[in-house]
């Protein structure tokens, strides 16, 4: 079988608002895993192209009036909407995984952790479903080793809501024993119906070389490379 | 004309701030059996009259001011 080459490598764009702050460890895994990341200012009214989006952890506009509601409004966010509705996938990480929800492109909201502490340490999630792209690297009910760090992490939706995701297979990961954040339904990960829109509070991009304690999250972020990879080779 | 909108968590959501002000005041021996925190917001209009204000302003809550999955508001409109 001959398999088709990409005349380049799948470019993917790492969005960064003003207080965003994991866009740079976001480019540098994401240029390991065999993908070039674009850094892509809020305010552009185009997204160049790309085969991929990634919303990067942070505190964008402050994480005034709730975190990710402000963001939403950026100019950028209209192409991405359209980028994510043509199927294009998209992966938010903690405030891009707010960003997402407030946003309506992911069911659900990020509220304090029940604690009220800033929580920064490594946490295990479990993978829940792999058919879609950006967990078809791991194993169904494989957990992985990854950090979180955010004071507003609880993922909320009441009862109904998260029995109607349950049943649609949207929950992607859930907290393996220490839920950190007080998430309803342990829920550390979402993705949208179609599968393509993905958002986490865990931080791969933190956890992509053994030396920073665990290389799982390189998992998630080759699975996005995967995703762009795809949409480069049908756009050719 | 000026507004005021109250943002509250909606009755039966864990809220962790509230929680925190109540076992504060509980340190300072004030009793107080549930607290909850919300969100005050002031805006200033011109010329409209209350009517389109007010339906302006159930607009701004719907798409910023609150999030319906965990809040609900209260409008208050003044000349």
């Amino acid at each position: 079988m001959i398999r088709p080459m990409p005349e380049r490598r799948p470019r993917i764009a790492v969005v960064v608002f003003p207080g965003s702050n994991d866009e740079r460890d976001a480019a540098w895994a994401l240029g390991a895993l065999g993908a070039d990341a674009e850094l892509v200012w809020h305010a552009d009214e185009e997204l160049p192209e790309v085969e991929g989006v990634l919303l990067p952890g942070g505190f964008s506009y402050g994480d005034y009036l709730r975190c990710g509601a402000i963001a939403r409004f950026a100019p950028i966010m209209a192409k991405i909407r359209r980028f994510a509705e043509d199927g294009g996938p998209v992966l938010g990480i903690c405030n891009g995984f707010q960003i997402l929800c407030e946003a309506g492109f992911l069911p659900g909201v990020l509220r304090p952790n029940a604690s009220l502490a800033f929580v920064c340490r490594d946490v295990r999630i479990r993978v829940e479903r792999t058919d879609v792209r950006i967990t078809g690297r791991c194993t169904e009910g494989q957990v992985l080793t990854i950090p979180v760090k955010c004071g507003e992490g609880a993922w909320y939706a009441d009862d109904l809501l998260v029995a109607r995701l349950e049943a649609a297979g949207q929950i992607l990961f859930r907290y393996e024993g220490d839920n950190p954040t007080g998430a309803v339904g342990d829920v550390a990960g979402v993705c949208n119906a179609e599968g393509n829109v993905v958002g986490l509070m865990p931080h791969p991009e933190h956890a992509v070389d053994p030396l920073l304690g665990s290389a799982d999250g390189g998992l998630l972020l080759a699975g996005l490379v995967d995703a762009a990879l795809a949409r480069l080779l049908v756009s050719v | 004309m000026r507004a005021t909108v109250l943002v509250r968590p909606k009755s039966g959501i864990l809220d962790p701030q509230g929680e925190a002000v109540r076992t504060a005041l509980d340190h300072l021996g004030f009793a107080a059996r549930d607290a909850r925190v919300g969100r005050v917001i002031d805006l200033e209009f011109s010329g409209r009259s209350e009517h389109e204000a007010r339906r302006e302003l159930e607009r701004m809550c719907e798409q910023l001011l609150a999030n319906p999955l965990i809040e609900t508001y209260e409008i208050e409109v003044r000349p």
